[in-house]
């Protein structure tokens, strides 16, 4: 599939970051977003590489517009971030966005 | 939209709503429509919800092109094939394990002692290098623009010297210029796959749109998204218009990802080449630039496909006239019968963005 799938940046080293979905971390690739990116902020992973950084304000309805979809294709949203054999946990990752100082 | 509207993209009652909307339109228009979308990701959304049987009488929804794996065509699996024999590690997406080349898929030589690797991203296949530098490692890279531009965003991250790519990447556009050429299509308008755009832009249509005088809408994956783009695609047939619109806001932008689309074109220029049982289609293929050369597999190496017989049964495949849009999968003698996502004869059964392997999957009624 071609969707892409977002998740939270948790820590970043130059051009690589720890992202997180749905409480599965993941290694990504910053090199393309084509925008600033800290921790903290959410972005559209698709193969290992951020394609984009999801606007603050849209961060919330993404999230759950994916978790409605994806609840029932939880082996295509895994297969999306990579990681086949993790499970995913649904409701968690909204914390994130949410709980941090902006 | 508001984010109240956007969260009911599965709700019976809007998806309703808008079918009403669209049937009004029909009547209005007054003779067939036939639409075509670019996307495996819309194909599944489609087949799944069953979205067809709620579109009213006369209204079409055909498949282009839209799935990079069953457009991948087979002298290039051969290559990549012909490489791992040869002794290279070759890394590949999961969808081209099993892509049957003319005598073997990867998956076959991987059985027969071949080392190939599945990866998940270009990243990995770089890492992979990193871990055998005694080895050659080949990126099997295929994909649109969304998997084109972290190719070329590891080769312009300085990767190993035994790392090389055998590029089978694909660029839309061209692609669906002979899809609307064709005799027998007759399409009204398109359905542009969204996250592509992502990395495009939905600007980059608007030539199509001028030389074709045929609307293109830019659509989300959802049963809703989908709905509400062939709701825009008929405003535009009903009024006579044609024109460009985005129906996937939340995601796409006119311009795109500028800082990817910029390291795609450094890395790789357009060049003709043929898409599996569709046609020669000029730019419709991305090499590498000349400055990439050491890191071009079909430089590097010598590469020497066996020849051979393919199965027989290739010649009853319909892949190439599904992806043009001229047939359905269930209008294939070998759909579901010789050819399963087991046994695949050809690349439309065995990607996840293959119509044949949705049609199989799905046979469905709408479960919204």
């Amino acid at each position: 599939m071609c969707l892409g799938i977002p998740g939270e940046i948790l820590e970043i080293d130059g051009h690589e970051a720890r992202a997180e979905f749905w409480n599965v971390e993941k290694t990504i690739r910053l090199d393309i977003v084509g925008e600033s990116v800290e921790r903290g902020d959410y972005i559209l992973n698709h193969a290992g590489f951020a394609i984009r950084k999801i606007p603050d304000t849209e961060v919330e309805e993404t999230i759950a517009i994916y978790e409605s979809f994806l609840e029932g294709d939880e082996d295509e949203a895994l297969e999306e971030i990579g990681a086949a054999d993790a499970v995913l946990e649904f409701g968690e990752q909204q914390s994130g966005a949410r709980g941090r100082d902006r | 939209m508001t984010a109240e509207q956007t969260l009911q993209f599965r709700e019976p009652e809007a998806a309703n709503a808008i079918v009403d909307r669209l049937e009004s339109m029909m009547d209005e228009i007054d003779e067939d429509v036939s639409v075509m979308h670019v996307c495996g990701s819309h194909e599944q959304a489609i087949a799944k919800f069953g979205l067809r049987t709620m579109l009213p009488e006369g209204l079409t929804v055909r498949m282009g092109p839209g799935c990079p794996v069953c457009v991948t065509n087979m002298p290039e699996v051969d290559e990549a094939v012909a490489l791992a024999r040869e002794g290279a590690i070759v890394a590949t997406y999961g969808d081209m394990y099993r892509v049957p080349g003319t005598e073997s898929s990867l998956g076959d030589v991987s059985a027969r002692g071949a080392t190939v690797e599945v990866v998940y991203s270009a990243s990995e296949a770089v890492a992979l290098a990193r871990e055998n530098p005694d080895r050659e490692v080949v990126f099997f890279a295929t994909g649109f623009e969304t998997t084109a531009a972290p190719t070329a965003a590891v080769l312009e991250a300085d990767p190993p010297s035994n790392f090389s790519v055998l590029s089978a990447h694909k660029y839309v556009p061209p692609a669906m210029e002979v899809v609307a050429e064709l005799p027998d299509t007759d399409i009204d308008g398109f359905l542009a796959a969204g996250h592509a755009a992502v990395i495009t832009g939905y600007g980059i249509f608007e030539p199509f749109v001028q030389k074709y005088h045929t609307p293109v809408v830019v659509g989300g994956f959802e049963p809703l998204d989908v709905l509400l783009g062939l709701e825009r695609l008929l405003e535009y047939i009903r009024d006579g218009r044609t024109g460009l619109d985005n129906a996937y806001p939340r995601c796409v932008t006119r311009a795109g990802n500028t800082v990817a689309l910029e390291t795609l074109w450094n890395v790789f220029e357009k060049t003709t080449g043929e898409w599996r049982g569709i046609a020669e289609i000029p730019d419709a293929n991305l090499v590498l630039r000349e400055e990439y050369a050491e890191y071009d597999a079909r430089k590097r190496f010598d590469i020497d496909p066996e020849g051979g017989e393919s199965d027989p049964l290739t010649n009853d495949c319909l892949c190439g006239d599904i992806m043009a849009g001229t047939a359905e999968p269930d209008e294939c003698s070998l759909f579901g019968e010789e050819c399963t996502p087991t046994n695949p004869v050809g690349a439309c059964m065995v990607s996840s963005e293959g119509p044949c392997k949705i049609w199989l999957e799905y046979g469905g009624t709408p479960e919204i």
